[in-house]
């Protein structure tokens, strides 16, 4: 027996640069192994599964639950440091089972539709130029904070209905509850300030209702039943963040992936009507979340001949499933004319991401404005200088630094 | 006859494995979209529930004996 693959470690810097071939010797074998993972906040022990088969199924196997309250105990059994607290947030949908989930659910889906999703199409298309109009024809920018970190920021409050002027405020709340450099005294500052904003914002729009996802949440009824105030903060707080720095490394690792392959790049120059099929392939060559968000046993569940007990935590790699060679032909080959779907970059099962279609649209608008208007792309520092994230939750880079040309 | 009948219209279907983990019961996945069970099931809330949150609106769900569809709704 060779420890190789149960020595990966997640929590080193290595990992973060490169955790394709790790994820590539740990697929190899099929086994499920117990890893130390960080969450953003402490360090577990848990199960990591890096099969693309294993991780489809267990994204929707109902024993793997999310129920805030027994998830925390869970979290609390399997912490490394028995002196770290955890912090105890207000549960959201990400974090309840159905019939909680399926409630709350079917309250933001009554409000977040697609016909909402697509009447913001005209207004992306103008933030993207007036973003793209601020970078220098010619001259170094960071594409990570001039493009990749605005947009979302500036789509999410669009369609909360967080008036223009506060979108700066939005955006450093976000930056600092996003961060791992941030500390947990600046967090909860951010975490304070965002609520308070958030709260007086839900009492503006209950007494002057506007056609935005507020006011459309705060009536929005399903069976009789509405939002409770708690249950409606945390839906707003849940958008605000579930939507930033994953669409942001959509589009900074998007780039990266066509500056690198510059065949691809210029068969979307040729085609545009590649650029749907380019963007899931994006998506898939490098998920930005790294891996699911957290999950407990509630019962044992069997993984390719391994029992994990009950009340472990288990992390699903959507980045590593997406690799596997038993799904994809050529995994680490970027193929914007791939015909297989079916990555799991925004999940599966109950939890699928809410936001797909309208991340979708924002790498379509992003993407197709991106070639139009600039004919050359280059790096300006050799990509093995690049640094990712230092993160096992997310995958994207920190900068990107690029020259863009007209021509 | 009494009932209700499920379909899924394939080319809509994006294979968001929604109804698959709400119901696995109900659904299934195959290859990346999914199917029903059977065509022809009981009437039953947590089907409802499942074909309701579809993102694609791809689940239809019909009662048999009047033919009102229940899924989508109108
Ligand atoms: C490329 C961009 C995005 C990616 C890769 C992404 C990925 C994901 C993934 C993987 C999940 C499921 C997590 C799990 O099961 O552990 C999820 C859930 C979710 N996402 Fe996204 N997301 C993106 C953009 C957005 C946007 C723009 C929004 C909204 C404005 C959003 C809102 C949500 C919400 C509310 C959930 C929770 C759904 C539930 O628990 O039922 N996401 N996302
Ligand atoms: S929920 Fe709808 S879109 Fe998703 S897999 Fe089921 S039928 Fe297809």
């Amino acid at each position: 027996m060779t420890n190789a693959v149960s020595d990966v470690d997640l929590l080193s810097w290595d990992f973060a640069q490169d955790p394709h071939s790790r994820y590539a010797r740990m697929r190899n074998d099929g086994v499920v192994r117990k890893h130390v993972v960080k969450t953003l906040a402490t360090a577990l022990n848990a199960w990591v599964v890096t099969d693309y088969e294993q991780a489809r199924e267990l994204l929707a196997d109902p024993r793997l639950s999310k129920e805030t309250e027994k998830l925390l105990d869970a979290m609390d059994a399997n912490k490394v440091n028995a002196g770290d607290t955890i912090t105890r947030t207000p549960p959201s949908m990400l974090f309840s089972d159905p019939p909680d989930h399926t409630r709350l659910r079917r309250l933001l889906g009554n409000a977040f539709t697609m016909r909402r999703v697509e009447k913001l199409r005209p207004w992306i298309e103008e933030l993207t130029d007036d973003l793209l109009g601020k970078i220098p024809d010619g001259e170094e920018v960071d594409l990570v904070h001039t493009l990749a970190l605005a947009l979302p920021i500036f789509v999410i409050g669009k369609l909360l209905g967080v008036p223009q002027d506060r979108h700066e405020d939005f955006r450093t709340w976000n930056g600092a509850l996003a961060s791992l450099d941030t500390s947990a005294e600046e967090k909860q500052v951010a975490h304070k300030a965002a609520f308070d904003y958030l709260r007086q914002l839900i009492e503006d729009k209950r007494a002057a209702p506007d056609d935005d996802m507020i006011s459309a949440l705060i009536e929005a009824q399903v069976d009789g039943g509405k939002l409770s105030e708690p249950e409606l903060l945390s839906t707003i707080y849940l958008m605000m963040n579930a939507g930033y720095e994953t669409t942001a490394h959509m589009i900074s690792s998007g780039v990266l992936a066509l500056l690198e392959n510059p065949d691809q790049q210029a068969l979307l120059r040729k085609d545009s009507t590649l650029l749907p099929g380019a963007i899931e392939e994006f998506l898939r060559f490098e998920s930005p979340l790294n891996m699911s968000t957290i999950r407990y046993t509630a019962s044992p569940v069997e993984v390719g001949g391994v029992t994990i007990p009950a009340n472990e935590i288990v992390f699903i790699s959507l980045l590593s499933a997406n690799r596997d060679a038993a799904k994809f032909t050529d995994p680490d080959t970027l193929d914007v004319t791939r015909p297989n779907r079916g990555h799991l970059s925004f999940g599966y099962g109950i939890h699928h991401c809410v936001g797909a279609p309208l991340a979708r649209m924002e790498g379509e608008i992003v993407f197709g404005k991106l070639l139009d208007r600039f004919g050359r792309w280059e790096l300006t520092v050799p990509a093995r200088e690049l640094e990712w994230k230092y993160s096992a939750q997310f995958r994207g880079l920190d900068r990107l630094p690029v020259r863009m040309s007209a021509e | 006859m009494s009932g209700w009948s499920v379909e899924i219209d394939a080319r809509t279907c994006i294979g968001t494995g929604m109804c698959v983990g709400a119901a696995p019961k109900y659904f299934q996945r195959k290859s990346s979209k999914s199917v029903p069970v059977h065509d022809h099931v009981e009437p039953d809330e947590d089907l409802l529930d499942a074909a309701f949150a579809c993102p694609a609106e791809a689940i239809r769900v019909r009662d048999e004996a009047t033919g009102d569809v229940l899924v989508p709704e109108a």
